[in-house]
């Protein structure tokens, strides 16, 4: 599936909810099946600055795709960076870095992406694009 | 609305007309996420009565004109509005006079001005500054900064693990070495409150000066800098009902008359060549440029506003609603307060077993409630806590138990979804 069609997705799914309730039980639901880190990629530079909670993230390539794997110590926060991992996780990297993250603003979402200082959502996705960034360049290079 | 004066806490709650109170702030009379607005982040900035929306709103409405050199109508109402400012506070906190009150940009800007102009000035390398576990960073930093800089010494006075300094610590840490003890006067994060007379006391014996960061005391406590005998005293006036961006630094005369001036420029000048400067009397020697002419109005219609409630009044209603407030929580299965201090003020943070302090604020302000959460810029608090940080309701004069009631509700809901 394309970034795209993935989003499309997602929307559909919140389009089930009518109250904040469902939509936070969603969220926090893919929050509790996000496969935990392992503590060895739990390092200081893994850590997203920007986030009030600690969020670390990871990535490696197989291929030509770039995968990200991600853990917080915040339920919700780790819900809505499943979310980006599904979105962005195991595409090329310049669909990754020419990705436009809609989906955040339609599932109702945008405030979490705004407030930079709180959630760091923001500062998460610039991450995955910084990573992506590097892989392009060493394509570049090779 | 305030009719007489109390003794007990009891009677407060039949006096003040939180009803009355609470339709003078016009921002609570609004729905967040479909619920009407619980506002329980007081520790972080207060709301504002419509008295001082509309002072500031009359200045520049009204009068907005610079200070001080004008010779025209508009500048003389501005200046007279402005200064009229310094003598309620030096009237609030009973200052000996208006000359020891300068304008901040607030408690951070009036601990930086004393770090950068007393510290530098006076203290050489080997002196030691004398700070608490549970200080804000803003009076942590700056005098990092200092020690960075001059080659002194910080020394931090422990806390036990309710929250209360450890007295005869302190005492232990105290030497002729000692130059400077900056201590908060009550903990934004624990709503612990110091033994600020005693800890002034046995600063004063080994010949150090105080500094004391009243930016949570203000609005609660009554301050007389003279009976305490404080050295200097910051505060900010968002936290006591008033605008943002806007404190006062109070020192002693004589220390202030020892200082030199920090930013050049402005009203801090008396005569400038291209040889040699001449610096201002008091307090202008410390407030260089266009200062912040509506917000410090401002500050007179809030503390004009807290006089009339009655700084004890407010003070014993917020202290019922923190009994209220903190025997509902306990009965909450694995909510756990943090900051059990003999004496606090209405500050109540706590962590809930399993769930991270952001997922309670996030799912609280989805009904309607803000609280905050995380560090509380005290980091080393929470580090010696063991803390990644923790939820915080802050209540002052306009909450309700009704509305403790429905936060309890909202955990009680947080906790189902994230449990």
């Amino acid at each position: 599936m394309t970034i795209k069609e993935i989003q499309e997705e997602i929307i559909e799914d919140f389009e089930l909810f009518d109250d904040w309730e469902g939509k936070y039980e969603y969220i926090i639901d893919l929050g509790k099946s996000l496969p935990k880190m392992s503590d060895e990629f739990k390092t200081e530079d893994n850590v997203i600055k920007g986030c009030q909670s600690l969020v670390w993230l990871n990535a490696y390539t197989e291929g030509d795709k770039v995968y990200f794997q991600a853990d917080s110590e915040a339920i919700i926060v780790k819900g809505l960076v499943s979310m980006l991992l599904k979105v962005l996780s195991g595409h090329k990297a310049d669909e990754i870095l020419n990705a436009d993250l809609y989906f955040i603003e339609k599932v109702g979402l945008a405030g979490h992406l705004a407030q930079t200082r709180s959630n760091g959502l923001a500062s998460m996705v610039k991450q995955m694009k910084m990573y992506a960034l590097a892989y392009t360049s060493q394509e570049l290079k090779i | 609305m305030l009719v007489g004066t109390l003794n007990n806490r009891k009677e407060a709650l039949n006096t003040l007309n939180i009803d009355n109170i609470r339709a003078e702030f016009p921002i609570l009379d609004q729905d967040i996420n479909g619920k009407k607005l619980v506002y329980f982040d007081n520790a972080a900035t207060t709301q504002k009565p419509q008295v001082v929306i509309d002072a500031i709103s009359n200045y520049y409405t009204g009068y907005n004109s610079n200070i001080h050199r004008g010779v025209h109508h508009l500048a003389e109402k501005a200046t007279s509005a402005f200064e009229l400012s310094r003598k309620t506070i030096k009237e609030f906190i009973n200052a000996e006079s208006t000359e020891e009150i300068i304008f901040t940009y607030g408690t951070t800007d009036g601990i930086n001005l004393v770090a950068q102009t007393y510290g530098r000035s006076f203290l050489k390398a080997g002196d030691e500054i004398i700070i608490s576990t549970m200080e804000h960073h803003s009076n942590i930093v700056p005098w990092q900064m200092l020690c960075e800089e001059k080659g002194c010494v910080l020394k931090v006075i422990p806390i036990n693990d309710e929250g209360d300094i450890l007295f005869d610590e302190y005492k232990k840490l105290l030497s002729e070495k000692t130059k400077i003890v900056s201590v908060v006067y009550a903990s934004n994060a624990l709503g612990t409150v110091n033994p600020i007379a005693e800890i002034i006391e046995e600063a004063h014996k080994v010949g150090a000066v105080t500094l004391v960061d009243a930016a949570q005391a203000m609005s609660h406590i009554d301050i007389d800098v003279q009976a305490l005998d404080i050295d200097f005293l910051c505060f900010s006036a968002h936290k006591l009902y008033g605008p943002t961006g806007m404190g006062a630094l109070y020192g002693k005369k004589e220390l202030l008359n020892k200082m030199p001036p920090w930013r050049g420029g402005g009203e801090m000048i008396k005569e400038v060549t291209f040889e040699k400067t001449t610096y201002n009397e008091l307090p202008y020697k410390f407030e260089a440029g266009t200062p912040n002419i509506a917000d410090v109005i401002g500050i007179t219609a809030a503390i004009d506003y807290v006089n009339k409630l009655g700084k004890k009044n407010i003070a014993d209603y917020e202290n019922e609603l923190l009994e209220y407030a903190t025997e509902r929580f306990e009965a909450i299965s694995g909510l756990k307060i943090i900051g059990r201090a003999k004496v606090k003020v209405s500050v109540l943070s706590f962590v809930i077993d399993g769930i991270h302090p952001q997922d309670i604020g996030v799912l609280l302000d989805q009904q309607g409630i803000a609280i905050r959460t995380g560090h509380h810029c005290t980091q080393p608090l929470m580090q010696r806590l063991d803390l990644v940080g923790t939820s915080r309701a802050s209540f002052a004069v306009y909450n309700t138990k009704g509305e403790i009631d429905r936060m309890v509700e909202g955990i009680e809901k947080a906790k189902r979804f994230l449990l």
